[in-house]
């Protein structure tokens, strides 16, 4: 018989892409922070990374299992959660805390909810929300046996001057990884080159923080100033790998501006006017939280309509 | 569902009534009143005993009280004096917990004086104590009251147990344990009380699935009364203010309708 004569139902044109291939494509991009970070903080970071990402999978493997549901561990995002999650643990944290951690991420914000695509906000962030108010001094302890001193953040905060290029490459205490700016860029550029993700949220992000932090930061357009914010602390990282989150951010594309917006301006007030020196992962969750009401006063315009609103 | 659900309600038993508040119709867990005590006090398992056993003494004062007076209350001003009856007795209370507890006292704060608005104590004088004889009232209040401490003193144990890693005041954890301080701050009530609540269900549903009566009866007649359509039923929750309506009729009860919308503004 030949091609001709078989019959199936639309759709007839699939994509290739699919959540596994997706999700493959973020582990390869975040791969570059963690080896720097490996590099950076010593066997410690390694432990910690392999301790969460087992974790994070075993986890969900665990739930399906004892729930009678598919088990849904080849589409690899739980990989992606445990991987950010150690990427935002400093070193010198205890292995228990990536288990911790790990299980929190995947039990109570993403399966509790239903699993992947149901889950409200993103769980490696609030799984380091929820770690950093439970157990703050281990989470805020950044001394490891290559640092000792305060991160760029804090140092920043206290007015100390800073060697932006070791920031840049990454040379300084913190999370795992959070550190390097040259390897985070090069895992997003990865991904903007595949498409995976776009520049709508990272860009208006970033904008939106430098024009806040020009206003509100109290030293004016100071190149110094801003570049150490930028390459200090979570903000690349979170920029490029956890606001651009299919699940949490928003499907509009207005509203994907709006959001990096948002997360600029909160980023900004937390650092600037908190108590703490960041406050990238809080201002992400809070965005999370917005997203059904941004997604609901940006709707795109129906296609041949006039003025966006449905006869 | 029981054949006897009807009695099992009306001959309303002492023994009943108390398991009836603490079980089946649990306030914290299965009819979900009272949350703002349950969430805000319950960092202890003593801060969670003490306002229960607090409020315990309020509701069944309270239900004694009203349930003898039910028959002079008038019905369109019941919930004013209900208010009266049930502020009069708090206030003993917070002066008697000043006095004799004073460390109580400072640890419940100003959630002592909100017991007049929980409105557990509000929900039972409404649909039991003012249309019930006095002994089923006094024990209705005892058993809620109960099934309100044993609620608030299970969240507490876990919140301080895990938040802690003490009971009670005790420390029970090894000295390695380092005490998630997230589950004494306000977000850990709600995990604990979300765990418990489901525990309870699972519970609950196993049961129904043995074949027990378990069902969150209200009324006695087994049917759910948030979906029920029996005007007439006296034994409804805010059962006589739909009489009203059935007896005015349609104008009547836009007019009520009217005037509450008026009064939520």
């Amino acid at each position: 018989m030949s091609d001709l004569m078989k019959v199936s139902s639309n759709p007839h044109v699939r994509s290739k892409v699919t959540t596994s291939s997706i999700m493959l494509a973020v582990i390869v991009a975040l791969l570059p922070a963690a080896g720097f970070g490996i590099y950076n903080f010593g066997v410690d970071a390694l432990i910690l990374i392999v301790v969460t990402v087992a974790t994070t999978v075993f986890t969900e493997y665990a739930y399906e299992k004892l729930m009678g549901k598919k088990v849904t561990i080849g589409d690899y995002s739980s990989v992606v959660t445990g991987l950010l999650l150690a990427l935002n643990l400093p070193s010198s944290a205890p292995w228990w805390i990536g288990v911790l951690g790990g299980m929190f991420a995947i039990l109570a914000v993403k399966m509790l909810f239903g699993g992947l695509g149901q889950n409200f906000m993103n769980p490696a962030l609030a799984a380091r929300c929820f770690l950093l108010i439970s157990f703050t001094s281990i989470m805020t302890n950044f001394e490891c046996d290559t640092y000792t001193g305060a991160t760029p953040l804090a140092a920043l905060k206290s007015g100390e001057s800073l060697d932006i290029l070791s920031m840049v490459i990454g040379k300084t205490s913190g999370t795992i990884g959070e550190t390097s700016m040259i390897a985070i860029v090069l895992g997003a550029c990865f991904l903007v080159l595949l498409g995976v993700i776009d520049l709508r949220i990272p860009g208006s992000y970033i904008v939106s923080f430098v024009i806040f932090i020009c206003l509100f930061g109290g030293h004016g357009v100071n190149t110094a100033y801003i570049s150490a914010h930028l390459a200090g602390g979570g903000l690349m990282l979170g920029a490029f790998f956890m606001a651009t989150d299919y699940v949490t951010r928003p499907i509009t594309k207005a509203g994907q501006y709006v959001f990096g917006i948002l997360l600029g301006i909160l980023t900004g007030i937390f650092r600037i006017f908190g108590p703490s020196a960041e406050g990238v992962s809080y201002a992400i969750i809070i965005g999370n939280l917005l997203v059904p009401l941004i997604e609901k006063s940006t709707p795109p315009k129906a296609f041949g309509t006039k003025g966006g609103k449905r006869a | 569902m029981s054949k006897n659900g009807k009695s099992s309600y009306t001959s309303g038993s002492s023994m009943e009534r108390l398991y009836n508040g603490l079980v089946k119709e649990n306030p914290t867990f299965v009819l979900m009143l009272g949350m703002c005590p349950t969430l805000a006090v319950t960092t202890s398992a003593m801060n969670g005993l003490g306002m229960g056993l607090t409020t315990m003494v309020v509701l069944a004062l309270s239900n004694m009280i009203i349930s003898l007076l039910r028959s002079i209350i008038p019905d369109k001003v019941r919930i004013p004096a209900f208010i009266v009856v049930i502020a009069s007795f708090v206030t003993m209370v917070e002066l008697l917990l000043e006095g004799f507890i004073p460390a109580l006292y400072d640890a419940l704060g100003l959630y002592i004086p909100l017991i007049v608005v929980n409105c557990i104590i509000l929900g039972r004088a409404e649909s039991y104590a003012s249309k019930n004889p006095v002994i089923p009232s006094l024990f209705d209040g005892i058993g809620m009251g109960l099934g309100f401490s044993f609620a608030l003193t299970c969240i507490g144990a876990v919140r301080e147990l895990i938040g802690a890693g003490e009971l009670f005041g005790f420390r029970i954890m090894p000295e390695a344990y380092v005490p998630c301080a997230i589950f004494i701050m306000a977000p850990g009530a709600f995990f604990v009380l979300a765990a418990l609540t489901a525990i309870q269900n699972k519970i609950r549903i196993n049961g129904e699935k043995k074949g027990k009566d378990m069902s969150k009866i209200q009324s006695g007649c087994n049917e759910d009364c948030m979906n029920c359509r029996e005007e007439g039923c006296s034994h409804r929750f805010y059962g006589s203010s739909v009489k009203e309506n059935g007896k005015a009729g349609n104008a009547g009860g836009q007019a009520v309708k009217s005037t509450d919308g008026k009064g939520r503004e």
